[in-house]
């Protein structure tokens, strides 16, 4: 052993977990997803203004939002698993909403990542079977090929093909503050959490 | 060493890198782990036959028993393994890039340098780590309801997953086996000797 051996030791236990440390948000996520939940939740993430055309074929922009409060999922209509799923969160979130009976604290805003396959019919139908009812719960997808890079690549979600001729996605729903930020990244493998922390959220 | 071979080493790594190798390896999560990145390891372990003649010897004293060097190995592969990594090694080319620049360089040189320096009970110590640690992995892809990687199906973590556990099987075979049974030195063929004499086999040091 030489007087070497703590200095290089030393040199390569800082810098190896410096870099993991770097990695891992300080030791707290390990994957995209947690990274991006808590960098969010660290700096609410300014959205872009972005056209959209909704199951009834109306165009908006997300800018027409601003000042209330919204919860966005993304989906593609097809989809045989996970975009059911959120449908079906959605709704629950949605008969939670008409329940509380005041004014709605949220609007829902279902945005389709396929806008090829996804036409104003499929739109439609994929809200009918949530009991999705416009302006309030809206199923749109966005107007141009632009757009929809801007909002996947702002929101940061990745889309995948799932090898069987559709997509592998997240199941995230994403809490919108009035101030077009987006502001909170939920998590919905868990229904029971999600609607606890839905409450939460509503609480005035 | 032959300096031909550094050039063979030399293009493997350039041809890893080049965007239709790259992209078949990366698209699978199971070629991703267990081909692109053993290879990459593989290139430094090669670079290292080369650099050992010409090893600084305030070097060779600094790492001590090879302990700076391992821990360099253990901290480097534990952060290419992260799905977070991972996934942005696939998504951005810059980092790919430091993958490509720091398994070689920062993990595989290490290790073909440090090893020799080890005593034959800290390599055991490394190989019982890394093998039950390798086939956890393994596993924890399978039982993972859902996806640890963007850029990844869940299905492709499953295979990743089975892979893993395969590779751990295989190697903890072989390491029992070269602890247990020893490696032949030199086999005897001679069909004149009596059977005692053909299952003589010498014993070596696992793994040396």
């Amino acid at each position: 052993m030489t007087r070497g051996f703590p200095i290089l030791l030393a040199l390569v236990l800082a810098s190896g977990l410096a870099a993991l440390a770097f990695e891992t948000e300080g030791f707290r996520v390990a994957t995209t997803a947690g990274a991006r939940q808590l960098a969010v939740a660290r700096a609410p993430r300014l959205l872009p203004d972005v056209r959209l055309v909704d199951q009834d074929g109306e165009p908006f922009s997300l800018a027409a939002y601003r000042g209330r409060p919204m919860l966005i999922d993304f989906i593609y209509t097809r989809c045989p698993t996970l975009c059911g799923v959120l449908g079906d969160d959605l709704g629950r979130i949605e008969q939670l909403i008409d329940a509380a009976g005041a004014p709605a604290p949220f609007d829902l805003l279902s945005i389709s990542f396929d806008p090829q396959n996804d036409d104003r019919e499929a739109l439609r139908l994929y809200g009918e079977r949530f009991g999705a009812k416009p302006p309030h719960w809206r199923i749109a997808a966005p107007a141009d090929a632009a757009g929809l890079a801007a909002l996947l690549q702002s929101f940061g979600v990745v889309v995948i093909p799932d090898g069987l001729g559709g997509f592998a996605h997240d199941d995230a729903i994403y809490l919108v503050d009035g101030q077009g930020r987006l502001a909170r990244i939920l998590e919905a493998d868990e229904p029971n959490q999600l609607l606890a922390d839905i409450s939460e959220l509503m609480r005035p | 060493m032959n300096p031909r071979w550094l050039l063979g080493i030399a293009a493997l790594w350039l041809a890893l890198w080049i965007p239709p190798l790259r992209r078949a390896l990366e698209t699978d999560m199971a070629l991703h782990m267990a081909v692109q990145l053993p290879l990459l390891i593989g290139i430094g372990v090669g670079i290292a036959a080369f650099v050992r003649e010409r090893e600084p010897r305030w070097f060779a004293d600094a790492d001590w028993l090879g302990i700076p060097g391992i821990v360099a190995v253990v901290l480097g592969t534990s952060f290419w393994m992260l799905p977070r990594a991972l996934d942005q090694a696939v998504a951005d080319p810059p980092v790919d890039l430091v993958k490509f620049l720091t398994l070689p360089l920062l993990v595989g040189l290490p290790l073909g340098l440090s090893w020799r320096r080890m005593p034959p009970l800290g390599r055991a110590f490394i190989w019982a780590n890394f093998i039950p640690k390798l086939g956890a992995i393994g596993g924890l892809y399978l039982a993972a309801p859902v996806r640890l990687c963007a850029y990844y199906r869940l299905d492709q973590q499953a295979t990743a997953g089975w892979v893993l556990i395969g590779i751990a099987v295989a190697l903890g075979l072989a390491w029992f086996i070269a602890a247990f049974v020893g490696r032949p030195v030199r086999p005897h063929r001679d069909p004149e000797l009596p059977r005692a004499a053909i299952g003589n086999i010498a014993i070596e040091r696992p793994f040396n």
